[in-house]
């Protein structure tokens, strides 16, 4: 073991670790956005429409992520979309997580009883009310859980954007390895960063979960 | 944007080769990743502290760390340790015992809804705890767990196409090479994805049919 390499390739790690938290972050709340918009798409919207979203979501989760990037990436250009690494990281990402983040969203839709719903619209509350007020307060109760478990494997799956060139730690950690020759210790530093990662969020999914589940506790 | 099909049907036979190596890897790392996974599960739930802490930990790493790194970490880390592993040998066992943490993980969530008292009465029978396990929870914490583990099985599939980068010549690694020879990245990687997805379609078809027989009248 020698730790005085990290000396010199510290800040090109930290460098990494940044982008690599800037692109999950960026990407995954992008995704979660995206999803919940599929997911209200899928519920409120024509048939047509329905079908699309469900192709989209099997499409999606049918195939690598990978294989997703390169298509954004390398094919891109094809059809005149041309981006840096870090842009095609952080879409591929969007592209990527949304279905998954939809799927969980309709399993909190169906978690309401339909019953509230109606009574809602009987007693003449407006349908974004209802979403507002009745659906969203119980369905983020049985979906914390989820979400979080999602965003955990969000984190790990920025490590594939390394293939494209995105600086991100896996890459820099790559290129400390070649340069140094040494694969034990940037390989278990990096195994580190990323558990951070992990334990991180999931203290910050506990605490959301917490605070969903207020009202359940007060009563 | 011009799409050729010429390019996809003439290098089609090269990508079908090369999915049999997905399929290798995918179909070795589900067997590692469901018998290990039901001893980690096992040990997980046991009543020794030291075992169960053990298996909590193979979890928790095995959950905790990308499995980019971990391949890069079998391929490259085991040679210092001396034991030298073919690239295909190393990534099905990244892939599998990666893929057990999360089957044992599935498997202790099904255990969990089995009534404590078939457990019970299987003891005041005198079953042995082989059988108990063989004969009352397996087979039921499977018919619980089914959904999850063609969930996993599927995702074994797409997390195969990181054995790319060490090397063996599977889906996406030919692809990659493929377009490194046509300059036609859209239509080659646009083919892969469809195999992929045709692969897990019969995957998903293959668990909704074991779904329907194994459910209890």
């Amino acid at each position: 073991m020698e730790f005085d390499l990290f000396l010199r390739y510290g800040p090109a790690l930290l460098t990494g670790f940044g982008v690599t938290i800037l692109c999950w972050l960026v990407g995954s709340f992008g995704g979660l956005v995206l999803g919940f918009v599929l997911a209200c798409l899928y519920r409120y919207g024509p048939a047509p429409l329905r079908w699309v979203i469900y192709a989209y979501v099997e499409v999606i989760r049918g195939t690598p992520f990978m294989i997703q990037l390169f298509i954004l990436y390398y094919g891109g250009p094809h059809f005149g979309l041309l981006l840096s690494p870090i842009q095609a990281g952080i879409l591929s990402f969007i592209v990527y997580g949304s279905p998954y983040f939809s799927e969980i969203f309709r399993s909190g839709f169906n978690a309401v009883p339909h019953g509230q719903v109606e009574a809602a619209r009987c007693v003449g509350l407006s349908e974004g009310r209802i979403l507002r007020r009745i659906i969203l307060p119980q369905m983020l109760v049985p979906i914390t859980a989820p979400l979080t478990n999602f965003f955990i494997i969000l984190t790990k799956e920025t490590a594939i954007l390394s293939v494209v060139t995105v600086p991100e730690l896996l890459y820099e950690t790559q290129t400390m390895a070649a340069e140094t020759f040494t694969f034990v210790e940037p390989f278990l530093v990096l195994s580190l960063f990323y558990w951070l990662m992990v334990i991180g969020t999931s203290w910050v999914g506990a605490k959301a979960e917490a605070r969903v589940t207020r009202h359940l506790r007060k009563a | 944007m011009n799409f050729s099909f010429d390019v996809i049907w003439h290098n089609l036979p090269y990508m079908l080769a090369a999915a049999r190596w997905t399929l290798l890897i995918s179909l070795g790392g589900m067997a590692i990743s469901l018998v290990w996974g039901v001893f980690v599960c096992a040990a997980r739930i046991s009543s020794g502290a030291v075992l169960s802490r053990l298996a909590a930990l193979y979890i928790s790493f095995f959950r905790g760390v990308p499995l980019l790194v971990q391949l890069l970490l079998f391929y490259y880390m085991l040679p210092y340790v001396g034991l030298d592993l073919p690239a295909i040998a190393a990534a099905i066992l990244a892939v599998g015992l990666c893929s057990a943490a999360y089957s044992a993980e599935i498997l202790r969530g099904a255990l969990q809804t089995i009534p404590r008292g078939q457990t019970e009465a299987a003891d005041a029978l005198g079953i042995p705890t082989f059988s108990l396990w063989r004969r009352i929870l397996i087979p039921q914490a499977i018919r619980i767990g089914l959904p999850s583990l063609v969930n996993e099985l599927i995702l074994l599939v797409k997390v195969s196409s990181l054995a790319s980068v060490v090397g063996i010549g599977e889906l996406t690694r030919i692809s990659q090479n493929i377009t490194g020879e046509t300059y036609r990245p859209l239509e080659i990687y646009v083919a892969a994805a469809v195999i992929y997805f045709l692969i897990n379609l019969v995957i998903s078809l293959l668990g909704r049919l074991a779904e329907k027989r194994l459910q209890v009248a």
